[in-house]
């Protein structure tokens, strides 16, 4: 039975990849979102072989100059080039805003199938934990980890990640609920499948996407939050540049060097609205129903 | 309705007290003496020894957890290390503060937000529904802080028209607080701008292919009467019930918004009590919000319940 | 014109109503930017420099201090110190009221003396303690019966401990007598917002009251500086403490600013990990060439030019250069990395040798090490910045976690204050765990020395060792930077960093 069953679904799958692809197509919000993201995906992959300055190198002659030909986007406080330092930047907020998703996933969808499958007690427990953890709000708790954890990028990225789970939870178990009553499931429980395989074959691919796209919108979450935590001096450590951090000190020298406040916010802005352009346009593309 | 209610309040009763527990836990885990904090400059170890005993830092963390429950109950959420205020008093006088920003943020964000989403709905698929869309992302997408020190930068430091930072009692001088609290409460609003505008777009799309905005229209009265009187009466419901949700997500966003512009409110006081290891006012504010949150959904539920007539009959 | 009249009538009356004309004073709000949020305002109890300028308006101590640090009277009129250094007889200052009308007088001497003493929460016993009893000799004459000969002991009295609170009051608040204090100063306690006001009224029966010209004065924790200066540049605050030293330029160039500096009394440098704890067992702790390498390492002129645009002082002893308790035959050593390079080879670290330091989490402290960590990069020593929140540095170091420490002291009137505590044995801020005989006879000598020659001789001596041992290696001292609108005039700068507003006055 699951013999037949596998390659039809499969050719499903196919065409419906096929849609999907064409409707993300289409979408032309989405292809912006798309190539912000790829090109700051791209200067992070590519920062140690651009021709650019290196991010730690200091100048007690050039502090705080403006933009000029020799610094794009002109110097730091202690005489660093700030286009180095914004691109070298660009791999700690992606990396933050990519792996505590991960962690977020990784603790919450099976949490998530956990409770939505079973349910009774298990569901109980890890909804009311999931609902706690929900009513604290996001950033406080972030906050509260990081202090907890110490100020350093990896737990910045491990307080963010627990800080988003149940999110993910959430989000899994009411997915679960669907299609756990859906037939092919009814037939490969009543055909005695090992309930890990139905877990894995059947339950995980379908709950899927609409998870994939939280994880998309989560990553501008993340990056905005590791941002958040830098700027109060609990991400990213000097003399590693992420923007939070080059923005936490850029504040201090508003006046005087605004290019400083300038590059990073701007780049956040615009990898973050890649990301959500991104997740929307998966959103609408995952979508069975027109809009 | 009464079932409804009674049985939602009693599955938030466990939640409540597994987040007094997850807010007690965070004092055992933060790092760092709170007393050696406190002390700074001056440490004399006698004088150390005393206060912990004073505050009862030395008992078992679970005698600690019971005797701040049964206090919290009694509305007792213990002293501030700092300044010794008693918690509860600091957070009424912080409350009005939090509640101003986040009534005039959420002004900002319906007056943004709900005509953007109307009117993108309406023009599905046009150039104004597209712009609409990158416009309100980028509402999102623009971290606060950052938006918040710009402000400051422009507005205040360079074109010198409004107030830095603060806070002015709506009582002490109604003009100078609304000054004061309009750059905080326009960054804020923004990003929720962009939420509203999204729900109220999706909201509406449902509701204008409905039968009787169909009907309607059929029956000739002006676009604007159908989109307005029909369309967007129906399509209230989730806007009020978001409304209601966004509040909670109001008082996170609010943590960074007052500590760029110094606004003495709940996000300022739960920042620098992480700092200075101010336990109870940590544990007291992240309980009373967390309470909030929860006391939100419930309206939210409520005003679901009341606004939707098919959920009324049931 | 015939409308104007009465207008001006009415004004007048009412400045007449409310006694200004006949004091002269204005009915003005100084309003003062703090760059953070007092802690309890009870001197007793109180820990942070803010509380100590909010002090300074609101409590009157016994004694004050002079720009120059001189001791000069202010509740007391005049003192005596017996023969053998024993006693002090005071002389207390007549018709002097607390805020709650109790009088001041011996009486209410001996209890501040005692509270300070005994309150279970003091953080004032160490600074009396060789305080061993007082004795009410007259209404306005009190005797303080002293253990042994105590040079620090007026300029304590000068601080917190010699600050004078209602007996009335303190008695009946006791320990929470910091939400509502009731001093002696020229203002009175109004309010308290946390994290948002301080305000304080004038107090109308103050003994020097002709010397106070604002109605009330209100204080406000801003601290970014950017902000603070913005709202000085707005108007929405008269005048503000600790400008950032890159701000200056901004603020001078502000026609409407006026700037007001004086050296702190304090310093900023890095303290090593003697002997506490098994930490203590490195390289850095157990060799002192090691130390010294660092400190040659390092161009501390160019250091305060790049960090602070050289507002602020180079230093390498804990007293400023411009300090008399300078010692002037160590001064601020001249960057020498061939000295450096050559000291770590001879400790047998020819090759580089890596440095651990532990940083507070905030701009300042982190710009400064990182142009530390480059300059001491080119004498072979590859310095680690750990940062960690001001919280957990603290607690390291007290338990011996760190093998090195940025962390500084914000200063006290009696030199005292600024070196025993750091590097004496068992010292109470010893967190290094630094212990050296001679130092210690040196600078226990110093304590009780009969007059300041002596006490000189003390500290050059405890400074002889200091410098070739290295403990500490001081890098700067701060320079308090006041902005102040130029509608204020009679600003006096003191490097204790406090603001008094005798004889402080507003023109429109």
């Amino acid at each position: 039975m699951t013999e037949t069953t596998a390659p039809m679904m499969q050719e499903q799958l196919g065409k419906a990849e096929n849609r999907v692809w064409k409707k993300f197509r289409s979408h032309r919000s989405a292809l912006l979102g798309g190539i912000l993201v790829s090109f700051f995906v791209l200067i992070a992959v590519l920062a140690p072989i651009l021709p650019i300055p290196d991010p730690a190198t200091t100048s007690w002659s050039a502090v705080r100059k403006a933009p000029s030909m020799a610094h794009w986007m002109g110097t730091d406080e202690i005489g660093r080039d700030v286009m180095a330092r914004l691109i070298w930047g660009a791999q700690a907020s992606l990396l933050a805003g990519v792996v505590s998703v991960g962690i977020a996933m990784c603790l919450g969808v099976p949490l998530g199938i956990l409770a939505g499958y079973f349910g009774g007690w298990t569901d109980a427990i890890i909804s009311r934990c999931t609902e706690a953890l929900l009513a604290a709000p996001f950033l406080i708790l972030a906050i509260a980890l990081a202090a907890f954890l110490g100020p350093s990028l990896t737990n910045a990225m491990i307080a963010i990640g627990i800080s988003a789970t149940p999110i993910f939870i959430r989000l899994t178990r009411g997915q679960v609920l669907n299609v756990r009553s859906e037939d092919y499931v009814d037939s490969a429980r009543a055909i005695g499948l090992p309930t890990p395989k139905i877990l894995r074959r059947y339950i995980l691919p379908n709950v899927l996407p609409p998870i994939l796209v939280q994880a998309t919108l989560t990553i501008a979450t993340a990056i905005i939050a590791e941002a958040s935590l830098s700027f109060l001096g609990l991400g990213q450590q000097a003399p590693a540049p992420s923007w939070g951090s080059m923005l936490n000190t850029a504040k201090n020298f508003l006046n005087q060097a605004p290019w400083m406040a300038m590059w990073p916010g701007i780049s956040i802005f615009l990898v973050v609205l890649g990301f959500n352009l991104l997740g929307d346009g998966l959103r609408d593309a995952l979508d069975p129903r027109e809009h | 309705m009464l079932l409804f209610l009674t049985r939602r309040i009693l599955i938030a009763l466990p939640t409540i007290i597994l987040i007094s527990i997850f807010v007690f836990a965070l004092q055992k885990l933060l790092p760092g003496d709170p007393l050696l904090v406190l002390a700074g400059e001056e440490r004399d170890p006698a004088v150390l020894e005393l206060l912990r005993e004073k505050y009862r830092l030395n008992d078992p963390i679970v005698v600690q957890y019971f005797t701040w429950v049964s206090n919290a109950l009694q509305g007792d959420l213990g002293i501030s290390l700092r300044t010794n205020q008693p918690v509860t008093e600091l957070m009424l006088q912080k409350l009005p503060v939090t509640l101003q920003l986040a009534a005039m943020s959420m002004i900002f964000a319906l007056v943004i937000g709900v005509p953007a989403g109307i009117l993108s709905a309406y023009k599905k698929g046009s150039l104004t529904d597209y712009i609409a869309n990158v416009v309100a992302l980028s509402g999102l997408s623009i971290p606060n802080f950052w938006l918040g020190i710009m402000l400051i930068l422009l507005v205040s430091v360079k074109w010198q028209l409004l107030p830095a930072s603060g806070y002015v009692p709506l009582s002490e001088d109604f003009l100078q607080s609304i000054r004061t609290m309009l750059m905080p409460s326009f960054v804020l609003g923004t990003a929720l701008a962009a939420t509203m505008m999204r729900h109220t777009r999706s909201a509406m799309l449902g509701v204008l292919s409905a039968d009787y905005v169909r009907t309607a229209r059929a029956k000739g009265l002006t676009e604007r009467r159908v989109v307005l009187k029909h369309a967007f009466r129906n399509a209230l419901t989730p806007i009020v019930t978001l409304t209601a949700l966004l509040f909670g997500e109001l008082v996170a966003g609010a943590v960074l918004t007052e500590q760029i512009f110094t606004i003495p409110g709940f996000g300022k006081m739960v920042v620098d009590a992480v700092f200075n290891r101010d336990y109870a006012v940590v544990q007291g504010i992240v309980l009373v919000t967390a309470v909030g949150f929860i006391f939100m959904n419930l309206v939210a539920d409520a005003l679901y319940f009341i606004l939707n007539p098919r959920l009324r009959g049931q | 014109m015939t409308l104007l009249k009465p207008t001006l009538m009415a004004a007048l009356l009412s400045a007449t109503a409310l006694g200004l004309a006949a004091t002269g004073a204005s009915a003005k709000d100084l309003r003062i930017g703090l760059q953070s949020d007092a802690d309890v305002l009870d001197p007793d109890q109180s820990r942070t420099f803010v509380g100590r300028i909010v002090y300074a308006s609101l409590c009157d101590k016994l004694v004050d201090i002079t720009p120059d640090l001189e001791i000069i009277p202010q509740l007391a009129t005049a003192w005596q110190l017996s023969d053998d250094g024993k006693t002090i007889t005071m002389q207390l200052r007549e018709g002097v009221m607390f805020h709650d009308g109790t009088p001041f007088n011996a009486e209410a001497v001996a209890a501040n003396i005692e509270r300070s003493k005994t309150l279970d929460e003091s953080r004032r016993k160490s600074e009396l303690a060789s305080v061993t009893s007082t004795e009410v000799t007259g209404d306005y004459e009190i005797k303080l019966h002293l253990a042994g000969p105590d040079a620090t002991l007026m300029a304590q009295l000068a601080d917190r401990a010699g600050m004078m609170l209602s007996p009335t009051a303190a008695a009946e608040a006791g320990a929470d007598f910091g939400l509502n204090p009731v001093c002696s100063g020229p203002f009175r306690f109004e309010e308290r917002v946390a994290q948002d006001k301080i305000v304080l009224k004038r107090f109308a029966d103050y003994w020097n009251a002709d010397a106070i010209s604002f109605d009330s004065v209100t204080f406000l924790p801003i601290p970014d500086t950017t902000v603070r200066l913005a709202n000085l540049q707005s108007g929405d605050i008269d005048m503000l403490e600790r400008l950032a030293a890159t701000d200056l330029a901004q603020a001078k160039a502000d026609a409407s600013i006026t700037v007001a500096d004086a050296v702190s009394l304090g310093y900023q440098g890095i303290t090593f990990n003697i002997g506490n704890g098994d930490k203590s067992d490195n390289p850095w702790g157990n060799d002192k060439r090691l130390r010294q390498a660092l400190s040659y390492a390092i161009d501390r002129a160019a250091l305060n030019q790049v960090v602070f645009e050289g507002a602020f002082a180079a230093g390498n002893q804990p007293f400023p250069p411009t300090s008399p308790w300078y010692d002037t035959d160590h001064p601020v050593p001249a960057r020498d990395v061939a000295k450096a390079k050559e000291l770590l080879a001879e400790a047998g670290y020819a090759d580089g040798i890596e440095l651990e330091v532990q940083v507070p989490n905030t701009t300042v402290p982190l710009q400064l090490m990182q142009v530390v960590q480059a300059m001491v990069a080119e004498a072979g020593i590859n310095l680690k910045i750990v940062s960690k929140e001001f919280a957990t540095l603290l607690a390291d170091q007290s338990a011996g976690d760190f093998t090195a420490s940025q962390i500084g002291w914000s200063g006290r009137v009696d030199p005292d204050g600024n070196i025993h505590g750091f590097v004496t044995t068992g010292g109470g801020l010893n967190d290094a765990n630094f212990s050296n005989a001679d130092v210690d006879a040196a600078l226990n000598a110093a304590r009780v020395a009969p007059d300041l020659e002596a006490r000189k001789a003390s500290y050059d001596a405890a400074r002889d060792v200091l410098i070739d041992e290295s403990p500490l290696v001081y890098l700067y001292h701060q320079t308090w930077i006041w902005a102040l609108s130029d509608k204020i005039e009679g600003f006096t700068p003191y490097p204790d960093g406090m603001i008094r507003l005798e004889g402080v006055t507003w023109s429109e």
